[in-house]
């Protein structure tokens, strides 16, 4: 078997369980906030930090930023690792992208819980 | 007589020599829509990754203050740049969606044949297309 020190699991099929599963939260999520925008046409300031001010809300929002990191590891893990060849150039992008996804992880903590 | 092949280049090698017919003529050959939505599944993947920066901008900006919250609403309103990228990342997020599920389809053995690939391909550009215009009518 051979082993690959860059993905996410160490394995393929945990890569494969973690790609579906986060896929799952940000479907919901997706759906979720898709439908909030949709039906609240007058959506004021105050409506749109309360909902985010809600406990449950962050914990969805934090599970869906948390499989966002998740999923485009693998997926971007996936895609770069078929695409580009010399391990130097793959090894720097895949570094751009793990430094990018952490960055838009705290970020997303910061907007959650206020600067 | 044909130069011996250094060592890795036998495939090479053999394909150069073989007697097998050789399609020269690259423009007859066509991807498959399974294998093109799979490749703008990849590529909307990509998309929605870079496009993260504009949907981080606009959560923070919409939860820091009124003000902020003005700030996004206005350029969802007016701004025809914000109203662009916003309809392609949505467009992106639909198409990325809808594969998305069809892939979950595959994983519990619904339409893992030939045809089943093939009319799930067609589904996913068909519904992935109606939401991308139902996108726009939204953003517009």
């Amino acid at each position: 078997m051979v082993t690959n020190i860059t993905n996410l699991g160490r394995s393929g099929l945990s890569d494969w369980l973690v790609q579906r599963a986060s896929a799952i939260v940000l479907a919901l999520y997706t759906l979720f906030i898709v439908g909030y925008l949709l039906f609240s046409p007058g959506l004021d300031y105050a409506a749109w930090s309360g909902l985010f001010s809600q406990t449950w809300m962050r914990i969805f929002s934090l599970l869906a930023f948390v499989s966002l990191a998740a999923h485009a590891w693998v997926g971007l893990w996936t895609v770069t690792t078929d695409y580009i060849k010399p391990t130097g150039i793959r090894v720097a992008a895949q570094s751009i992208i793990i430094l990018a996804i952490f960055v838009f992880l705290v970020w997303g903590i910061q907007v959650l819980w206020g600067a | 007589m044909p130069k011996r092949p250094a060592a890795g280049q036998e495939s090479v090698y053999r394909a150069v020599n073989s007697k097998r017919p050789v399609n020269l003529d690259l423009s007859t050959i066509q991807f498959p829509l399974p294998a093109l939505t799979s490749i703008a599944h990849r590529i909307t993947g990509v998309i929605l990754f870079i496009g993260l920066i504009f949907g981080f901008w606009a959560l923070d900006a919409s939860l820091s203050s009124a003000e902020g919250f003005a700030t996004v609403q206005n350029a969802l309103a007016s701004n025809f740049l914000a109203k662009l990228i916003a309809w392609g990342l949505l467009s992106a997020l639909a198409f990325h969606f809808v594969a998305g599920i069809k892939h979950l389809l595959m994983d519990i053995d619904i339409g893992v044949t030939l045809e089943g690939g093939v009319k799930k391909a067609q589904i996913t550009v068909v519904v992935s297309a109606v939401l991308i215009i139902l996108a726009g009518v939204w953003v517009w």
